[in-house]
């Protein structure tokens, strides 16, 4: 039993960021067009069943059935073995990182009590920045690989932009280890459930402004899109790492950067917004400050929780889409000094504040 | 690249970071709209050394003009600078009309700069909007085009046509501009205007946009001139020379309106200088339609002319005059010009010779895209693989112009 519950969160945690990854194909999509005053995508429409088109149909079957029926080409020369690992290996670590992050509290089912994150890592937050770092081998291995100049210059840009920006981010989450005191993420999330003032909900960017804008920077950084998105630059590499791809391994890449967007839309929400939290609700009810308490059954306050995190987790996703379609790329070296110059010294400094902070006033949170 | 090459020689010791990689950016590459091919030298990512490469969309267009009457190299002078082709159309039409001696109405002239105006913005918006969006801005590059389109749209409303307009002729227009021009053209410019404005806030106070742009290829006024830069260009370098004010043509004189020109020389003044004749060509083309007086269009001289189709059915004089000028050409006197307007890129300039015929003897362009891509290479040496695209961008290379 026990691991048939284990089976069933994993299959839901990778059901999760596959199809948020694939629906965000289509949130990008409709989303620039939206911004641009397109109409976008709206040609694939089953049967011309929906009356509104809602992308379903474009994203989850005709864009993978398209992406999968085209031709697998390896180029000449290319090292066969590491231009096929190098898809998996960009996505693997996309989807699995997914995995520590908690959807929803403790919910007591038939007498059990499921704790509801995939893994019940207590070391969560180093997991992440692990399998966060394992995405770098994707790109080097796929630019390599390919026997292509532009291919290879994308390859190199992009290791030194994912482990540049990896220092920030991981500097910025010392900040939230020393806030939290603890590398469990379900803890985390529990602290955040606090009140501040009686009133105010103590979510992370209350206290970690700084630390927020980091981490939601890098981890845009990360996954590799506008303005960060110099590995690929359409404009100037042709398509960067994965110029050499096409159909489904292509689709592997994309869907590994979506699945990324996810990702930190995830990690951004567990360190800094309350995770699965709902301010003043919690499995006791709804308590609303200066009010008395209304009883809210818990399995109900559960589901609300769940589709809580979902929606903050929505939220960053478009945040990340309105990002990516309003501001230009930046250059290279511009890049390398934004990370080096100055966001690895803001994120020193940050965790020095921190420390300070904590070491005079004791456990702030 | 050969597949039998490996990427990493045996270099027997020596440096591996010291090896230049040679790549070929072009001539089929995202951002070599216009067909060009840079071949780059690369040491990491700083250029140096770059070979440009032009000349994928040579045509032919200059010998094709002489195999044709005049009225029939107009067509061809539309697929020059394809972004702004009415431009084209009138300058050429200015200089046959100056070697016949011929001068066009009143309203025909202010109906030249009321369109050329406009095919200038739509020019700078094309070159801007691509130029934004090649540096990841796609969204500004939308609005943009967005914009042009309206511009495009009244376009074919006058002319019949989007791109091959082909509506200038010598000694005049094909026929009148359709009813309500004016208010049309009034309602275009107001949400050009907008588009501007939003174009402003998202792209010139942008810091990355500021970022990527400031201080990159960077032009002294000598060097602008000795390379014989002209339009944007050079007006970005701080010389302020348009032909519409150093030799007012057309009906530029009479029009108040200032030459943008930049202090730096960088690709950011090319951008600011391009953004700000836009609202320069609004206000010509305001003043244009305050005073957009009526009459005809074409000059009353049966010798360039073609006669009214009712006169062409009714009457033989006009049937045989139209036989004459569509079948013999209008007969431009022998001779030579070399007539220049200021294109949206840059000074425009016909070298046209006849020798009396009813063909052109001799048609020469001097397009201002070549200059510029002579100038590229110099432009972009030192600098970055990403600052190629921005600066190709700003220096808005029209394969139909350059390569002729």
């Amino acid at each position: 039993m026990e691991w048939l519950i284990a089976g069933v969160k994993c299959l839901l945690v990778i059901l999760l960021v596959l199809q948020l990854s694939a629906l965000m194909l289509w949130v990008e999509r409709k989303g620039a067009a939206l911004i641009q005053n397109r109409i976008g995508a709206n040609r694939a429409n089953l049967l011309g069943i929906f009356p509104v088109n809602l992308g379903f149909t474009n994203t989850l079957i005709a864009d993978p059935v398209k992406m999968f029926t085209k031709e697998d080409y390896v180029p000449d020369g290319a090292d066969k073995f590491i231009h096929s690992l190098a898809p998996f290996l960009a996505l693997f670590p996309a989807i699995i990182t997914f995995a520590a992050i908690p959807f929803g509290d403790t919910i007591e089912l038939a007498g059990r009590s499921i704790e509801l994150r995939a893994v019940g890592i207590d070391v969560g937050i180093l997991y992440i920045s692990a399998t966060v770092a394992m995405g770098v081998y994707g790109v080097v291995l796929a630019g390599w690989a390919s026997n292509n100049r532009w291919a290879l210059l994308g390859s190199i840009r992009g290791t030194a932009q994912m482990i540049s920006y990896e220092l920030a981010m991981g500097l910025a989450v010392v900040s939230c280890v020393l806030l939290y005191g603890t590398l469990d993420l379900q803890d985390m999330v529990r602290q955040q459930g606090q009140m501040l003032f009686g009133w105010l909900p103590a979510w992370g960017v209350v206290y970690q402004q700084l630390a927020f804008i980091l981490i939601f920077t890098a981890g845009m950084a990360e996954s590799k899109r506008v303005p960060f998105d110099i590995p690929e630059a359409e404009s100037e590499l042709v398509a960067g790492y994965f110029t050499e791809y096409s159909g489904g391994k292509q689709a592997s890449f994309m869907l590994a950067d979506f699945a990324e967007v996810v990702m930190v839309a995830g990690l951004v929400t567990t360190l800094f917004f309350g995770g699965w939290q709902i301010p003043y609700l919690s499995s006791q009810g709804l308590a609303l400050p200066g009010m008395a308490v209304i009883t809210v059954s818990p399995l109900l306050v559960s589901l609300l929780q769940v589709a809580a995190f979902l929606v903050k987790v929505l939220f960053f996703c478009w945040l990340q889409v309105l990002v990516r379609w309003t501001v230009p790329r930046f250059r290279y070296d511009q890049l390398m000094n934004l990370g080096w110059k100055a966001m690895m010294p803001i994120a020193l400094l940050n965790v020095f504040v921190t420390a300070l902070a904590i070491l005079l006033f004791g456990e702030v949170a | 690249m050969s597949a039998d090459k490996p990427l990493t020689p045996n270099r027997d010791g020596a440096d591996p970071l010291s090896e230049i990689m040679e790549i070929q950016m072009g001539p089929s590459h995202p951002a070599s709209h216009g067909t060009v091919k840079f071949n780059l030298r690369l040491d990491g990512e700083t250029i140096v050394n770059c070979d440009t490469e032009i000349g994928f969309l040579h045509r032919g267009f200059e010998k094709m003009c002489e195999q044709g009457t005049w009225t029939q190299a107009i067509p061809y002078t539309d697929r020059l600078n394809y972004a702004s082709p009415l431009i084209n159309n009138f300058i050429f039409c200015e200089a046959v009309e100056r070697m016949c001696s011929v001068t066009v109405p009143e309203r025909c002239s202010y109906l030249l700069v009321i369109l050329s105006e406009l095919a200038r913005i739509a020019d700078h918006l094309t070159c801007l909007g691509m130029g934004a969006s090649e540096m990841g801005a796609v969204s500004a590059g939308f609005y943009m085009v967005e914009a042009r389109e309206l511009i495009y749209n009244l376009t074919a409303r006058v002319t019949g046509a989007r791109v091959t307009v082909s509506y200038g002729r010598v000694g005049g227009l094909r026929h009148d501009v359709p009813g309500g021009f004016a208010d049309d053209v009034r309602a275009c410019i107001a949400k050009v205007e907008q588009v501007l404005g939003d174009c402003e806030k998202l792209l010139e106070r942008n810091r990355i946009f500021i970022g990527r742009m400031a201080g990159v290829a960077v032009m002294s006024k000598e060097e602008a001139m000795a390379y014989g830069l002209t339009g944007p260009l050079l007006r970005a370098t701080g010389v302020a020379f348009d032909v519409r004010k150093a030799e007012p043509y057309m009906l530029y004189d009479r029009f108040d309106f200032e030459v943008p020109v930049g202090s730096k020389g960088d690709n950011f003044d090319r951008f600011s200088v391009r953004f700000e004749e836009m609202r320069q060509s609004i206000r010509i083309i305001e003043q244009a339609l305050a005073d957009l007086p009526g009459g005809p269009v074409s000059v009353d001289d049966p010798a360039v002319v073609l006669p009214d189709k009712s006169e062409v059915y009714g009457s033989i004089e006009g049937l045989m005059n139209h036989f004459k000028l569509v079948i013999e050409g209008i007969r431009v006197p022998e001779g030579e010009i070399y007539f220049s307007g200021e294109g949206a890129n840059g000074e425009l300039g016909f070298y046209l010779a006849s020798d009396g015929s009813g063909r052109p003897y001799r048609v020469r362009v001097r397009p201002p895209s070549f200059y510029a891509m002579g100038a590229l290479s110099r432009m972009i040496e030192g600098h970055t693989v990403a600052d190629v695209i921005a600066v190709f961008g700003m220096v808005n290379m029209i394969g139909g112009e350059c390569d002729r």
